[in-house]
């Protein structure tokens, strides 16, 4: 007996096996590297910006770099002081933001706590349509609809300018401060609101006075989420928001972003392991900490404003 | 029963989530500034028929109902009636404690804020906290989060939140099955001392709660289509010592629940 | 018993000005909606009605030219269906990896915690990045030339926390029964996931590697660090070719200011769009498909 048993339990593989156990352990193995190479990615990420920078960093100081107020690393002579460009990024991601984030934390309030089931079934793959699509086309919508458009009313509007770039751009987060800022007021709970409905306020004190602020830290989140993607934004300042580097917050005039420089740059014949190239990286460098730093300060709110919910 | 001035009244109320009934033919008067409780089973519409007082169930898509319900003399379900004002006339205290995430001074404001309040906002306040039986305890610390408050000290605070809109009636929904037996006994204790300034409903499962703390009781079951009807309603000790109709009598034995 | 001091004369409840508020507060609402709709109306209208008059056969199938007339999208539109491809080829079992690994295996300390944290970084690092980190890894170090494959290794880095996230949530939505049961019969863990796992989580899975590529199709920055090449008059016919794709080429197109080549780019953006449409609606079907099926 119990030799036919050991014998069928072999021939049929029943009971733990060396080759299952082995199996498991490589099956595990594998899993295990495919979630390290995202960690190798960060690695790449940082050591390849470094270590092209640091280059540049023998030629140009970093206090140069970043108090500089003059940047022209091609044209002579040369000077390599970032500050128009953050400019730039500033100001068009500060029009985007100064658009962005009242109307797509308006429409947030108005799905979670306004709109009937129906509105918000039509409403919401609208605003993922609006998320989803390339920035180029946002690029070409601003250079050849909202930029004509907008020289009608304001004559002294250039062809390349920050102004409708930042318009545009703002359209194109509304959907991400609307749908973070939606998600953090629909989890408020329920009994929060009865509580204040029980006391006798209506639907928008409701909303304004007891919703909005219990889901504050998740609202504020995603406005700093959005900044951080219209900082990182490329096409769309590349088509529109022009490629003349300056200190001015003029948004009817032409600027370069961090970002254009860097396709600017790239699309060029800057030989390769020259200064002009590692600038791209040094460039770059700042924009990774600058988005880092804020992504970073966004998620930590958000974990903050979890716990505080449960 | 003798017929009072009635605070709240039904008169074959039928109520509807959809498609199913909730409670059936419910006829009720409940006498003011004293404390009626309504017990049953699970799920024979005790819930149903206390948010029905305060429109509370107008948030849920679904509710209809036929039938007459009345606040004094004034019909609830009319279309002359104003559910924003009625919930400022009768409060509901929520058998989760749901303080908003905002300081203890600010949750008992809120009322007052939204109801307009004119008079001395530190003194209403105050007056609230001790009626609540809560003010010793927060009195030094009333800009500090409501969160942090024990759920006893929450529940406390959510009443004392309701009162501050000086309601005529408070409806309680199980408002102690959340907390532990201190926590209980206090509530108890303050729904007694409540009882002449205000008309108390109350939800409970507990009977021996319904028996220590109300002047009268109702006692509601489902029937075979599952909806809620009432039974019986008289003061508390002849319910528990001698209810009339024998299914009040089966549930308080225990002999189902 | 402690007196209640509230006297009733001191609420004014101003019920009319608080509703005229409400409703206030409900139009501004409602048109803030309306704003973000409207100008994606506009957006899609001025697309389409500059775009649909080149929009032909001839367009589909010629290179690029100097002439706006002879000119067409086909070497960036290979190019794009190549880099989708190669990109998915990476992206989606390395992404699908992740996620079982940090759903099934990863145990609940600092180091998960870590990785957790470092993914949804990824998620937010701007996509120019991405192609600075794929011009001096892939280009650069590897030797691999401005290449298709260096693109879509770097577009695969890219992508992988959308494939990451869809595959996570799919896996989450396996109920945990099935898992115990298979357990119970002495499965070990790979065997659950390769025989229970898995396969209920395939749609959701497919939908994130299919959302992941639509992606991919969408972006030009990365692309344009990686290959540098805007301007391409031949097909690329395997990995190791340049290339460019369709939002370079729109980009292209934009920049050039003589007529023509603005109704050039509509059209190319109309093509690009129907593209991401399909992609995305299948991504949707399957999703929808398979989620009602798991509720019966």
């Amino acid at each position: 007996m119990l030799n036919n048993q050991a014998e069928f339990k072999n021939k049929t593989h029943m009971g733990l096996s060396k080759r299952r156990v082995i199996t498991g352990k490589i099956a595990e193995i594998v899993f295990f590297l495919c979630a390290v190479i995202s960690i190798i990615t960060t690695l790449g990420i940082v050591v390849s910006l470094l270590s092209q920078s640091l280059y540049f960093f023998f030629e140009v100081t970093l206090w140069e770099f970043l108090t500089g107020t003059r940047w022209a690393p091609i044209l002579k002579p040369q000077s390599f002081g970032v500050l128009p460009l953050v400019t730039g990024t500033l100001l068009v991601s500060g029009i985007a933001a100064l658009f962005a984030v009242p109307i797509g934390l308006a429409t947030a309030v108005f799905l979670s706590e306004y709109a009937p089931d129906r509105v918000r079934k039509i409403a919401k793959p609208f605003l993922e349509i609006l998320a989803g699509i390339p920035t180029v086309v946002y690029g070409y919508f601003a250079l050849t609809f909202v930029t004509p458009k907008l020289q009608i009313i304001l004559p002294d509007l250039i062809i390349f300018n920050a102004l409708s770039a930042g318009l545009v751009m703002g359209l194109m987060i509304i959907p991400m401060v609307s749908s973070l800022s939606e998600d953090a007021m629909v989890s408020v709970s329920r009994s929060l609101r009865e509580g204040a409905y029980a006391l006798g306020a209506t639907r928008s004190e409701v909303a304004w006075k007891v919703v909005v602020p219990a889901a504050l830290s998740g609202i504020v989140a995603s406005f700093i989420l959005a900044i951080s993607r219209a900082i990182g934004e490329t096409m769309l300042v590349t088509i529109a928001a022009g490629a003349t580097p300056r200190m001015s917050l003029d948004p009817l005039q032409s600027i370069q972003t961090m970002t254009a420089f860097i396709v600017q740059l790239s699309l060029g014949e800057t030989p390769h392991g020259s200064i002009e190239y590692n600038t791209i990286f040094a460039v770059g460098l700042l924009l990774f900490v600058m988005t880092l730093t804020m992504n970073l300060i966004g998620h930590l709110i958000v974990r903050k404003w979890q716990q505080v919910d449960k | 029963m003798v017929t009072d001035e009635y605070i709240l009244s039904s008169d074959n109320l039928n109520v509807y989530y959809g498609n199913f009934q909730a409670l059936a033919n419910v006829s009720i008067k409940i006498k003011p500034n004293i404390v009626t409780a309504l017990i049953g089973p699970s799920g024979c519409g005790k819930s149903t028929l206390l948010r029905c007082f305060n429109r509370m169930n107008d948030l849920i898509p679904i509710f209809s109902l036929d039938g007459s319900i009345k606040y004094k003399s004034q019909e609830l379900y009319d279309d002359t009636t104003d559910a924003t004002n009625i919930r400022s006339q009768i409060g509901m205290v929520f058998q989760k404690p749901n303080p908003f995430p905002k300081s203890i001074y600010d949750n008992v404001a809120f009322g007052l804020k939204i109801n307009g309040y004119t008079g001395n906002y530190d003194e209403a306040i105050e007056n609230s906290l001790r009626r609540a039986a809560l003010w010793e305890e927060v009195k030094d610390r009333l800009n500090k989060s409501a969160i942090g408050l024990s759920g006893g000290q929450q529940q406390r605070l959510c009443i004392a939140r309701a009162l501050a809109v000086n309601p005529e009636v408070l409806l309680m929904d199980e408002p102690a099955s959340a907390l532990d037996p201190i926590g209980t006994l206090a509530i108890e204790e303050l729904i007694r001392e409540l009882a002449g300034s205000v008309t108390i409903v109350i939800v409970t499962h507990n009977m021996q709660q319904a028996a220590r703390v109300s002047d009268e009781t109702a006692f509601l079951m489902v029937n075979d289509n599952r909806a809620g009807y009432l039974v019986e309603h008289d003061y508390t000790d002849k319910i528990f010592t001698n209810p009339s109709e024998e299914r009040t009598e089966a549930y308080i034995t225990g002999r189902f629940s | 018993m402690i007196k209640n001091i509230l006297k009733k004369e001191n609420y004014n409840q101003n019920l009319n000005s608080r509703y005229t508020k409400g409703k206030l507060y409900f139009t501004v609402f409602f048109t803030a909606l309306m704003i973000a709709i409207i100008g994606l109306a506009i957006l899609l209208f001025q697309i389409i009605s500059q775009g649909t008059e080149m929009l032909s056969w001839t367009f589909v199938s010629s290179y690029p030219s100097r002439f706006p007339e002879k000119a067409g999208i086909l070497s960036a539109l290979v190019g794009s269906i190549w880099l989708m491809g190669l990109t998915g080829i990476f992206a989606v079992p390395l992404g699908i990896g992740t996620a079982v690994y940090l759903e099934e295996y990863a145990p609940k300390n600092k180091f998960t915690q870590f990785l957790e944290i470092n993914i949804s970084n990824l998620a937010g690092v701007p996509s120019i990045v991405y192609g600075l980190l794929g011009l001096a890894v892939f280009v650069g170090a590897l030797n691999m030339g401005r290449t298709l494959i260096a693109g879509a290794l770097t577009m695969a880095l890219l992508v992988m926390p959308i494939v990451i996230l869809a595959s996570r949530e799919a896996i989450k939505q396996v109920p945990y029964s099935h898992r115990e049961a298979a357990y119970a019969l002495g499965a070990t863990r790979w065997e659950v996931v390769r025989s229970v796992v898995l396969p209920s989580a395939i749609p959701g899975i497919m939908t994130g590697a299919i959302l992941s590529m639509s992606r991919a199709v969408g972006e030009a920055a990365p692309v344009l660090a990686v290959s540098a090449l805007v301007y391409l008059t031949f097909v690329p016919t395997d990995p190791f070719d340049r290339f460019t794709v369709m939002p370079i080429q729109i980009y292209n197109w934009v920049s050039r200011p003589q007529d023509g080549f603005r109704e050039l780019a509509a059209s190319g953006i109309i093509l690009l769009l129907v593209l991401l449409l399909s992609m995305n609606s299948i991504a949707i079907y399957i999703r929808s498909k398979y989620q009602n099926k798991s509720e019966e």
